[in-house]
């Protein structure tokens, strides 16, 4: 199934990509070339048979909720592009009323 | 001893030196970086080199080689692929997005190979996020195969192959999710084990397909490989995929040769679309050998083989999809910090910072997952991922282990697939499968076509990395097939030099 301008520029909208000029045609005519390998999948027959998420068998180990050492404020903070007072700084979410 | 003598051993022979006193780690160490400052320049297989690490490592292993109570690996050079992370090291995934993160962990795996005494010498470069089979999407640069330094050393672990195959480090360590340690580790010519998912902690690794990725090593032998392997295996708290498995399992019995083993032979594998008549030529002689040795060789059938690279294409883009999210210009990396709302701070960063392979991965995989297409693809995929794994269940049945060639191709030349996405993407189709069914793989030199490289791939059931080990050995052993040290001439290709 081949993938429309369209489509490419929606899921690079969700996926908060960003394009630049050309990158429409360019993804929308590399994207169809591997949907159309992968349109193979189609011709088997799978109505039955379960999905696989993980292939191995672990159970869900869960720990026992103690407190345990865990990194700094300043460690975890260490790397951030910006850091005002403790948190990580991004720029206002809502218009001031 | 030269220091090109240093740059050829394997791990055996410089820890029998080591304890003898004739050498010190230091000496490893020294004879190591200045064989990358001689051949780095034309391989390239290094982003960052981590001199304060080095250092401090090489002087305790020497300490408790002195004290006669050194770990397994004291002294041991390593090199540490640049998705892992190593706390204050700039760790990036070979990506603008995270240039400048220095990680305030250590993966678990790295941390033990410290632990047992490994001295890193340095971080390789790789495709970006991992994704890729030739090293040439890094945003950095490309790595050239030692062998001929026109050509890929494959990928997406390109720099921990080639730097183990120029004598530029003992021991490295890659991810694999499609083929990233098997197919380089073939097209080096060096031995590369991806171990059965959950048998090494993934914490600390920068995930790119979760159900997937497995870390493990690159070696110039395959009992270097299996003695790193060991070391890194077994549970960890921070992985809750981990095994509770004992991690020294991976050794049971590997020395003991493959008399009276069957080896399944896939005919889908064995003939498999593409597949260059050297390769092939390479694949039988190595038959012959392990029929020789007392092995049977069996004929398997994996019927949905020609499934494969379509179930992954879509199951690894929408993990990825998934896991690239936190790339957002707020934690860590890249940051276009002067957006005017969050939107565009996420959308500009991710603009900026990622490369073309990783955007259309991510793009595949949101469609796949998105609303409308999620059970024709996603869900159809995760269904043949079933049927591929029930593939491997009933091979299993009639053999011990499978054996076929590592990658279609040898090594090809840099730039020759960059413009066709899906030719690159069949660089994996005989190593894709063993990740999507979760098992343990290896490849070992087994020859050259047109004198490059040829990788043997041996896969075992799930928790068989002991039986991969046991053939690899066992061929490597009756083949007298090494991996050789590769020294490129200067700015020129094989033939030349």
């Amino acid at each position: 199934m081949p993938l429309t301008r369209d489509q490419v520029r929606h899921v690079a909208t969700l996926a908060r990509l960003g394009l630049e000029p050309g990158d429409e045609e360019f993804y929308a005519d590399q994207l169809s070339g591997i949907l159309g390998h992968i349109d193979r999948l189609q011709r088997l027959d799978t109505e039955d048979i379960p999905p696989t998420a993980q292939v191995v068998e672990v159970a869900s180990r869960l720990r026992d909720d103690e407190p345990r050492p865990c990194l700094t404020q300043a460690e975890a903070l260490a790397n951030a592009p910006a850091a005002v007072d403790g948190f990580f700084r991004v720029p206002a979410i809502q218009e001031e009323a | 001893m030269t220091s090109g003598d240093l740059t050829e051993l394997t791990i055996k022979e410089a820890t029998h030196l080591l304890r003898l006193g004739s050498i010190s780690a230091s000496d490893l160490v020294t004879a190591h970086v200045e064989r990358i400052e001689q051949l780095d320049a034309r391989v390239k297989a290094y982003l960052r080199m981590t001199q304060e690490v080095w250092e401090r490592q090489a002087e305790e292993a020497d300490r408790k080689l002195r004290d006669g109570d050194a770990p397994p690996l004291a002294g041991i050079p390593i090199a540490i692929k640049d998705v892992l992370c190593v706390k204050g090291v700039e760790t990036t995934a070979g990506s603008q997005i995270l240039r400048g993160f220095k990680p305030p962990y250590t993966a678990t795996a790295v941390q033990r190979l410290f632990d047992a005494g490994a001295v890193m010498l340095g971080v390789t470069n790789c495709d970006e996020f991992a994704m890729g089979s030739s090293t040439e999407n890094s945003s950095y640069f490309p790595t050239r195969n030692p062998h001929d330094l026109l050509r890929v050393p494959g990928g997406s672990s390109g720099g921990s192959a080639a730097a183990v195959a120029a004598g530029e480090a003992m021991i490295s360590l890659g991810t694999d999710t499609g083929g990233s340690i098997r197919q380089p580790a073939a097209l080096c010519g060096v031995v590369g084990m991806k171990p059965t998912y959950g048998r090494v902690s993934r914490y600390g690794l920068i995930a790119f397909a979760s159900s997937l990725d497995q870390i493990g090593p690159f070696a110039r032998s395959v009992d270097d490989a299996a003695l790193v392997l060991s070391l890194m295996s077994g549970l960890d708290p921070l992985d809750a995929t981990s095994s509770q498995r004992p991690g020294m399992e991976v050794l049971n019995n590997y020395g003991a040769g493959v008399k009276g083993m069957r080896l399944g032979v896939p005919r889908e594998y064995y003939d498999v679309e593409g597949i260059e008549p050297g390769v092939k030529a390479a694949i039988d002689a190595a038959l012959l050998i392990l029929r020789r040795e007392g092995a049977e060789i069996v004929d398997v059938s994996l019927p949905h083989t020609d499934y494969g690279l379509a179930a992954y294409y879509i199951i690894a883009p929408a993990e990825c999809s998934s896991n690239l999210a936190r790339f957002d210009g707020v934690k860590y990396g890249l940051s276009e910090e002067d957006s005017p709302n969050v939107t565009e701070l996420y959308t500009q960063t991710r603009r900026k910072g990622f490369g073309t392979e990783v955007r259309r991965r991510v793009m595949l995989g949101t469609y796949a997952l998105s609303s409308g297409y999620y059970d024709a693809y996603y869900l159809k995929a995760q269904k043949v991922r079933t049927l591929i794994k029930r593939d491997f269940d009933a091979a299993f049945e009639k053999c011990d282990a499978i054996v076929s060639a590592t990658s279609p191709t040898v090594a090809f030349p840099i730039g020759s697939k960059t413009q066709d996405p899906l030719s690159m993407y069949l660089c994996d189709v005989l190593t894709l499968g063993g990740n999507l069914a979760g098992l343990p793989g290896i490849s070992v030199p087994c020859g050259t076509s047109d004198g490059l490289p040829v990788g043997l791939q041996v896969l075992g059931p799930q928790w068989g990395e002991n039986v991969c080990l046991r053939v690899a050995r066992a061929y490597e052993e009756a083949s007298e097939i090494r991996a050789e040290v590769a020294t490129p001439s200067p700015l020129q290709g094989r033939g030349s030099g």
